[in-house]
């Protein structure tokens, strides 16, 4: 089920898997980009500083809403890093031979296991032994049920952040290659508008939802 | 000449071991093919069923969704991008069931986890 892609002379001559290679080729086309705007930078932004700062100020913005003002330029690199990250790897599978990156359960698995350590880890710093607190419920005598309930649900959110960016942008990726098989030319044309909604959406829909968690293991519990 | 007739029909049961032999792996792969066949059949009747009960599940959901964001735009219309932006990313969680299903399916269809 192995397609051919652009970046095959890497794939093949090296051994590496695909995933990995295009880790790198949207790494590079980031880093490429910053480079770029930090070439050039003015007072008052024109041209690529301008749609870069917007960028940026958006993000901050969203996050400042969720996080509070003192907390967030703690986390927001982190979360900046993930969006942009997984809107130009979902980016990537618009261009024709280019398999995206989290396409592949791995790359989805990693970052969903980053955020989860990292939340886990902020709120046993913040709070020490208290963060037990968060996993009882609101009553003392219903922590046998609240318990193992809360803790399945903490995990199952590493399974829900992977699976659902793995199986919205494979899903796409099949799709599209299906109707270019179909129905070639200017047909796809719709799909791809309709890919490019779904890959910003799910980009969105990640970092959004790691900076909830992120508030929610910081909070305090109001019980 | 029994000694030549012995003989000759020892070395022609020898030459024709081999077919016999290649005709066991023929009906053993046959067999085996067979059963893959079946595999697959329940497969793919379960996957159809399943993705079209969780696609039917996922567009109630959704139109919930939606139905409640139309009717507090016509309330409110100032409200309208907050509104939309909540509706967005509900939506993209209901979504998140379907493909649950669809990843289940995609689990079972191309692996074959229970090496049939």
């Amino acid at each position: 089920m192995e397609a051919p892609t652009f970046l095959d002379f890497i794939i093949h001559s090296t051994g590496l898997p695909a995933y990995l290679v295009f880790t790198w080729f949207v790494m590079l086309v980031i880093l490429a980009l910053a480079l770029i705007v930090r070439g050039s930078l003015k007072l008052v932004p024109e041209g690529i500083q301008n749609v870069a700062e917007s960028v940026v100020y958006g993000i901050y913005s969203f996050v400042e809403d969720i996080l509070g003002k003192e907390e967030t330029p703690k986390h927001f690199p982190l979360i900046a890093t993930l969006a942009i990250f997984i809107f130009f790897a979902n980016i990537t599978e618009l261009i024709p031979y280019f398999a995206p990156p989290t396409s592949n359960l791995n790359t989805t698995l990693s970052m969903a296991l980053i955020v989860f350590v990292y939340y886990q880890f902020l709120g046993i710093k913040k709070h020490g032994f208290r963060y037990i607190k968060h996993f009882m419920g609101p009553v003392w005598w219903l922590v046998p049920l609240m318990f193992p309930i809360e803790v399945i649900g903490h995990f199952a959110r590493i399974i829900s952040l992977s699976v659902r960016l793995f199986g919205n942008i494979f899903g796409d990726d099949l799709l599209l290659a299906i109707i270019f098989f179909l129905a070639p030319w200017l047909v796809p044309l719709p799909i791809m508008g309709l890919v490019l909604f779904a890959a910003s959406l799910q980009a969105f829909i990640f970092f959004l939802l790691s900076t909830l968690y992120i508030a929610d293991a910081i909070s305090e519990p109001e019980h | 000449m029994k000694g030549k007739v012995l003989l000759l029909s020892a070395l022609a049961v020898l030459v024709a071991l081999p077919a016999l032999a290649a005709g066991d792996a023929e009906t053993a792969s046959a067999a085996a093919n067979l059963v893959l066949k079946k595999y697959y059949m329940f497969v793919a009747m379960g996957g159809a069923i399943g993705l079209g009960l969780a696609a039917g599940g996922g567009g109630i959901g959704q139109g919930h969704a939606v139905n409640g964001t139309v009717l507090g735009t016509a309330r409110n219309p100032a409200l309208s991008g907050k509104l939309l932006t909540v509706m967005m990313i509900g939506l993209a969680m209901i979504e998140s069931l379907v493909i649950y299903m669809l990843v289940i399916v995609l689990i079972i269809f191309y692996t074959n986890p229970f090496h049939i």
